[in-house]
């Protein structure tokens, strides 16, 4: 549940809120001057007759931490495999540093990847493991085995240089693919699911020395992942894929706050979706959505100018849903309902709250009081309510 | 609880006991008797009749004159060197023959698998001997190997390869191949393709990672089947005499020779404990290596 923690409830209009939240402003992909690292250009795969990838076209800045995120057979891992090498797009090119890669096989490729698996050679020590990809360039002995050193001290396995792979735990054997994967200081580093193997809170810690590792040695990392809390912790962008698609590119911040579309509000975290039609339109863009038979209409905030009487979906976020016992005065969006269930996740609850027209809105308070004085419970008629601008109107 | 583990385990151990410890001690007997003129063809024989110095009187008459035989006449240190080279030699005639199956199988489609396997296990439904005299039938100066290279004009007299120590080889190749087949393809089927990956993204061409991830990987297969061809091929008897020529001496023969022939039981017995002797070294080896790789699974 770490975004409900990292990203506070913006209840400023986009239209005036278009940079990324918060220091360091680093965003090349709004510096028209930055030259991309790696360019997709209108790349389709196939698979026979499956589609993996579909007309992608996608820049990558250098030293971003860039995320793939979505549903198993959402094509991240074939974008990420033909960065690799081991699979050849059926049309369009991928260029890095300009360059076009999709003839150049994966072994002379200045990619490197951390399979999920690790893929760690069993028969070798973890510093022939490091080291594997350093003796096949060529570079002197000694020089590896400084490296090596070096790489063993980065991912903090110097005592474990001369153990084979099934004598170490998994979260060992996990740096030592990284270490294994950066040894060659690759100008692209692809990882995909690196930490789908481990428990949570390993995972937690994990992620924080991961994003580290990346800013020590300025790799731009690739990442697949289908975990959206991990892509929200690391990534600089993340992009939400379906379909051979990339449907939403954008800061993890702006892709829970700003969805484009109902996919990607409802697959990054939790949501509540109502759908209506758009009906008067505010002089300050707001507009007011009919959603229910004698029910007052909600007030929303476009993404996209919606004309009147199109059919759309106001998502809000649940921790941006109020509840209260009185009515509250003089608000926007007021509802009344019924708890009907209650998740208690311990430092917040979800309240699910039954509407009379049969919607079931979710609402999150912090439990920052004990359990027994909770003020809610099952059953209680319970009134709801949101700012005109902490909702989204969409219409994808 | 512990009552029936230990019951478990003493099950194999009879089972070693009665079917290769009181044969053996037998055959072990035998090699310290002398030969004779009786039934069975050897003596002493023990008494219980007469007693504890029955018991005695047996024992006294029981001594190692047959070794001493054995390493007097050179021909059985011939036949048991020679017999180790055509071991080795077909062992690796085998491993040569049988990786590239092995390996082609594992990286056939999996539709493909269970008919290959079926392919590779079918001659056994054969009878070993008919098989051997198939051979007899292919490789003989007018078998069916060279009419054909007759008739394609390769060869214009026809090639001796009938009781040669090549057809040793073909035949010993021919019979153990499974062996050797089942055990490589059972760890390269279950080679993770995506250490192959890794290698090629860590900087090596195809054929270099075959032989710096897969070769070491399926080294334990490969030793498997090597001791599962080497073991049964250093005492084979069938495949030299009838493949074989006046020239190829291996042990096995000069072991069936002198109890068949010379109805020498003391000497072949002490042929045969020699060769057990010799072979009980590529049986620790392979021993050791199953438990390596066994214990590199876990």
């Amino acid at each position: 549940m770490s975004e409900f923690e990292a990203h506070a409830p913006v209840e400023a209009p986009p239209s005036e809120d278009t940079a990324p939240i918060g220091p360091p402003a680093f965003a090349p992909w709004n510096d028209p001057d930055q030259k991309p690292l790696i360019q997709f250009r209108n790349v389709t795969k196939r698979f026979g007759d499956f589609t993996a990838i579909d007309k992608l076209t996608i820049d990558i800045y250098a030293k971003e931490f860039f995320a793939l995120l979505g549903p198993s057979g959402c094509g991240k891992t074939t974008l990420m495999r033909m960065l690799a090498g081991f699979e050849t797009p059926t049309e369009g090119d991928i260029l890095l540093d300009g360059k076009n890669i999709v003839p150049v096989p994966p072994n002379k490729r200045p990619v490197n990847m951390m399979f999920q698996s690790y893929a760690l050679f069993p028969h070798l020590t973890v510093a022939q493991n490091i080291a594997f990809g350093l003796e096949r360039s060529n570079m002197p002995k000694d020089k590896v085995a400084a490296r090596v050193d070096e790489m063993l001290k980065l991912v903090q396995l110097q005592k474990f240089g001369g153990r084979k792979p099934h004598q170490i735990s998994g979260g060992q054997r996990q740096r030592v693919a990284l270490a294994r994967s950066l040894a060659k200081a690759p100008k692209l580093l692809l990882l995909d699911e690196p930490l789908g193997a481990l428990d949570k809170k390993l995972r937690g810690e994990t992620q924080f020395e991961l994003m580290e590792i990346q800013e020590k040695t300025g790799t731009t990392f690739v990442i697949v992942t289908h975990d959206q809390e991990e892509a929200m912790t690391v990534a600089s962008r993340i992009a939400v894929m379906d379909h051979g698609r990339m449907v939403q590119v954008d800061t993890p911040d702006r892709i829970y706050e700003l969805p484009n579309s109902v996919y990607v509000a409802d697959f990054i975290g939790d949501v509540n979706l109502i759908e209506g039609n758009a009906a008067s339109h505010h002089k300050d863009g707001k507009v007011e959505i009919h959603w229910a038979e004698g029910a007052p209409p909600i007030v929303g905030t476009p993404m996209v100018p919606v004309a009147n009487g199109t059919r759309c979906t106001f998502g809000i976020r649940p921790e941006k849903v109020h509840i209260t016992k009185k009515l509250p005065e003089g608000k926007a969006n007021i509802v009344r309902g019924k708890i009907v269930d209650i998740a208690y996740l311990g430092n917040i609850s979800t309240y699910h709250v039954a509407l009379p027209t049969g919607e079931i809105i979710k609402a999150q308070a912090s439990n920052n009081r004990r359990i027994e004085r909770r003020r809610f419970t099952w059953d209680d008629e319970v009134w709801l309510w949101w700012s005109e601008t902490a909702g989204v109107v969409l219409t994808g | 609880m512990r009552a029936g583990k230990s019951f478990l385990i003493l099950v194999p151990y009879l089972w070693l006991l009665a079917l290769f410890l009181v044969p053996f001690g037998i055959v072990f007997k035998i090699s310290l008797s002398d030969t004779a003129l009786a039934i069975p063809p050897y003596m002493p024989t023990l008494d219980l009749s007469a007693g504890w110095a029955g018991v005695r009187e047996f024992l006294s008459e029981l001594d190692f004159e047959n070794y001493v035989f054995l390493t007097e006449d050179d021909l059985y240190f011939k036949a048991y060197m020679s017999s180790l080279g055509i071991a080795i030699v077909s062992t690796l005639l085998t491993l040569m023959v049988g990786y590239p199956i092995a390996y082609g199988m594992a990286n056939a489609s999996e539709r493909f698998r269970p008919m290959l396997m079926m392919l590779v296990i079918l001659p056994f439904w054969t009878s070993f001997l008919i098989r051997v005299y198939a051979w007899m039938g292919i490789l003989s100066n007018e078998g069916f190997l060279n009419q054909f290279l007759l008739w394609t004009g390769i060869i214009s007299d026809p090639l001796v390869i009938m009781n040669t120590n090549t057809a040793v080889y073909i035949g010993i190749v021919y019979t153990y191949l499974p062996f050797m087949v089942l055990p490589i393809y059972a760890t390269l089927e279950k080679l993770d393709g995506s250490l192959l990956e890794a290698a090629e993204d860590l900087g090596c061409g195809r054929i270099e990672a075959f032989w710096r991830v897969t070769v070491p990987l399926s080294r334990p297969g490969a030793l498997a089947g090597s001791f599962l061809v080497f073991i049964p091929a250093l005492g084979e008897f069938v495949i030299p005499s009838l493949l074989g020529g006046s020239s190829t001496l291996m042990i096995g023969k000069v072991l069936w020779e002198e109890f068949f022939s010379n109805r020498d039981w003391p000497v072949a017995s002490a042929v045969a404990v020699v060769l057990l002797m010799i072979l009980i070294v590529p049986i620790i080896l392979f021993q050791r290596n199953q438990q390596a790789a066994q214990e590199a699974d876990k």
